[in-house]
C-alpha cells in the first residue's frame, strides 16, 4: 500500500480566509455597507452564512476581509478599545477614531496580520464616512471595495458610482455590485449582508441567494 | 474584577520553548537523525446540530496514527462544563488538553462568581488561547450548550476563527456529512428526528473517510441535564479474539540452568535526609 493513504484535506492545513467581497458606499445622510458571505480553508468552503460586517459600535460597522482569525480579532479589539474611549470622552466615538485604532493594529503588526477591514459609520461631525485600511494605511474615500470579489467589479463601481445618492438607490447600488462580485469569483458566494447607518441608527438586512438581482446568465 | 486572578495569566507572547529543542534533535548528527514522532490524529468525523430543546453532539471514535488505528474507542466529545461539551477534530493531544484547560478553567470561574459558565464565555477563552499561539495548537473545536441564553452551536478554528452556525460537521469526514446535514436539517426539530441526522451524518462520514469509523457517540444536552450515549450505534464489526494469545509458564521446557555469583563490593555509602513534611 503507498504511503499516501488519504491525501491531507485542505481545511487541517490551510488557514482560514475569507476570500470574500466587501463593499462601503457613503450616500447623502450615511452609509451603506455590504458584504458575501462566504469563508473557505483551502477548497473547501467552511461556513456559507457568515455576517461579515461587525460591530464596532452603535452607528459604526467594519467589513472583515483576509484571514478569519485575524480579522475577527482585530475587530474584537477595536470594539473593546472603543468602548473604552466613548466612555472616556462621555460621547459618541467618531468614525475617523475608529479607523485610526483599526490602522494602528493593522499597522503595527503587518508582518503577523493579514486582514484588510474596511471602516464606516456616521457621526455627527462628518456624516457618513468610509476609511479603508489596508495593510497600514488610512484614506477616506467617498466608496471602497475589498476582498479577492472586489477585483471582479473596480470598473463597475467607478463606472456606476454618484455622488448624493439616495439610500435607496445606494442600498440598490450595493447589492447589485455584491451580486455582479459574487457571479464571478469562486470565492465569494451565498447571502448578502447589508447594513445601512444613518443618524437614527443601524439597520441590518440580509438578502438570500435567490433575491439577489440576476444579470446577463446565459 | 474577580475574572482577572481566577483565570489563567497569559504569559506575554508565545512560549515556543520546545521548538529549537526540537529542531536539534531533528537536524542531530549525520547517523543519529532522529525524526519527530508524527502526532497522533484523530482524523474524525464529528457533527452537532441545534434542535427544539437544546444541542446534540455526535462524534466517531477512531483515532489514527497514519495508517494505523490507534484507538478504536477514542472519546472525542470532551466535557466543559455540566451544561457544556466539545467535540475535537485534529491532533488528539491538543483537543484533549485544550479542553482540559478550558473546563478547569470554567469551573475556578464558576465556583468564584456562583455563576453557571456561558457558551459564549468558552468559546471567548479558546479563540484568545488558539489566536496567541498562530494555528501551532492543531484543534478544531465544535463547542455546543445550552445555558441561560439559549442553546448556541459554536465552532472554533485552529488559528482563532469563530462561527455560530446552527448544524455543522467538521473533521476529515466533514464534506460526507455536511452532504447529510445541509438535506435533512430543519429549524426546531425534535429529539429523535435531531438524534437521527446526526447518527447519519457521522455515519455517512465513517463510511465514506478513511479516518473515521468504529463506534458513534452521541450527546444529548438539554436546560434539564445532559444524556451521553456512549456508544449510541456500535460497529458491526467488532472482531472477537478466536484464541487467547498469552503463554502459560511452563509451555517452554527449560532444557539447563546456570548460576553465576556476581562478586560486587561496597565502595562508597551516602545518605541524604529528605525533607518529609514539617517537623
Amino acid at each position: 500500500m503507498s504511503g499516501e493513504m488519504f491525501p491531507e484535506p485542505g481545511w487541517l492545513s490551510e488557514e482560514v480566509k475569507t476570500g470574500t467581497t466587501i463593499i462601503a458606499v457613503t450616500f447623502d445622510g450615511g452609509v451603506v455597507l455590504g458584504s458575501d458571505s462566504r469563508v473557505s480553508a483551502g477548497e473547501t468552503v467552511v461556513n456559507r452564512v457568515m455576517n461579515k460586517l461587525s460591530l464596532l459600535h452603535d452607528k459604526i460597522y467594519c467589513a472583515l476581509s483576509g484571514s478569519a482569525a485575524d480579522a475577527q480579532t482585530i475587530a474584537e479589539i477595536v470594539n473593546y478599545q472603543l468602548d473604552v474611549h466613548s466612555i472616556e470622552v462621555e460621547d459618541d466615538p467618531l468614525v475617523c477614531s475608529a479607523a485610526t485604532l483599526v490602522k494602528n493594529i493593522s499597522y503595527k503588526y503587518k508582518e503577523e496580520l493579514s486582514a484588510h477591514l474596511i471602516v464606516a459609520g456616521w457621526d455627527r461631525k462628518e456624516g457618513g464616512q468610509v476609511y479603508a485600511t489596508l495593510n497600514g494605511l488610512l484614506t477616506r474615500q467617498p466608496f471602497a471595495i475589498g476582498g479577492s470579489g472586489s477585483f471582479y467589479i473596480h470598473g463597475f463601481v467607478d463606472a456606476e458610482y454618484r455622488k448624493k445618492m439616495t439610500k435607496r438607490e445606494c442600498q440598490e447600488f450595493v447589492v447589485n455590485a455584491l451580486s455582479l462580485a459574487m457571479g464571478r469569483d469562486g470565492s465569494s458566494g451565498g447571502v448578502a449582508y447589508v447594513v445601512t447607518i444613518d443618524q437614527d441608527g443601524a439597520e441590518e438586512k440580509c438578502v438570500l441567494g435567490n433575491e439577489l438581482p440576476k444579470f446577463f446568465d446565459q | 474584577m474577580a475574572l482577572s486572578c481566577v483565570l489563567d495569566p497569559a504569559l506575554p507572547g508565545f512560549n515556543f520553548e520546545n521548538s529549537t529543542r526540537n529542531i536539534v534533535l531533528e537536524n542531530g548528527s549525520e547517523e543519529g537523525k532522529i525524526k519527530a514522532p508524527k502526532p497522533m490524529k484523530t482524523g474524525t468525523t464529528i457533527a452537532g446540530v441545534v434542535y427544539k430543546d437544546g444541542v446534540v453532539l455526535g462524534a466517531d471514535t477512531r483515532a489514527t496514527s497514519d495508517e494505523v488505528v490507534a484507538d478504536k474507542k477514542c472519546a472525542k466529545i470532551h466535557y466543559i462544563a455540566p451544561n457544556i461539551y466539545c467535540c475535537g477534530a485534529g491532533t488528539a493531544a491538543d483537543t484533549e488538553k485544550t479542553t482540559d484547560m478550558l473546563s478547569s478553567n470554567l469551573t475556578i470561574f464558576s465556583m468564584n462568581s456562583g455563576r453557571n459558565p456561558r457558551v459564549i464565555m468558552a468559546v471567548n477563552i479558546l479563540q484568545d488561547m488558539l489566536f496567541r499561539y498562530r494555528g501551532m495548537i492543531g484543534a478544531h473545536l465544535i463547542l455546543g450548550g445550552v445555558d441561560c441564553t439559549g442553546c448556541h452551536l459554536y465552532t472554533v478554528g485552529p488559528y482563532g476563527s469563530m462561527d455560530k452556525v446552527p448544524y455543522l460537521a467538521m473533521g476529515s469526514g466533514n464534506l460526507a456529512a455536511m452532504g447529510i446535514l445541509e438535506d435533512r436539517f430543519k429549524a426546531n426539530m425534535d429529539l429523535e428526528e435531531a438524534k437521527a441526522l446526526v447518527s447519519d451524518a457521522v455515519h455517512a462520514g465513517i463510511m465514506s473517510d478513511l479516518g473515521s469509523g468504529n463506534n458513534i457517540d452521541l450527546c444529548v444536552i438539554t436546560k434539564e441535564g445532559v444524556d451521553y450515549i456512549r456508544p449510541h450505534k456500535e460497529s458491526p464489526y467488532n472482531y472477537k479474539r478466536e484464541a487467547k494469545y498469552k503463554y502459560k509458564p511452563g509451555t517452554t521446557p527449560v532444557l539447563t540452568k546456570t548460576v553465576t555469583q556476581l562478586e560486587l563490593e561496597l565502595v562508597h555509602e551516602t545518605v541524604q535526609m529528605m525533607e518529609t513534611g514539617s517537623s
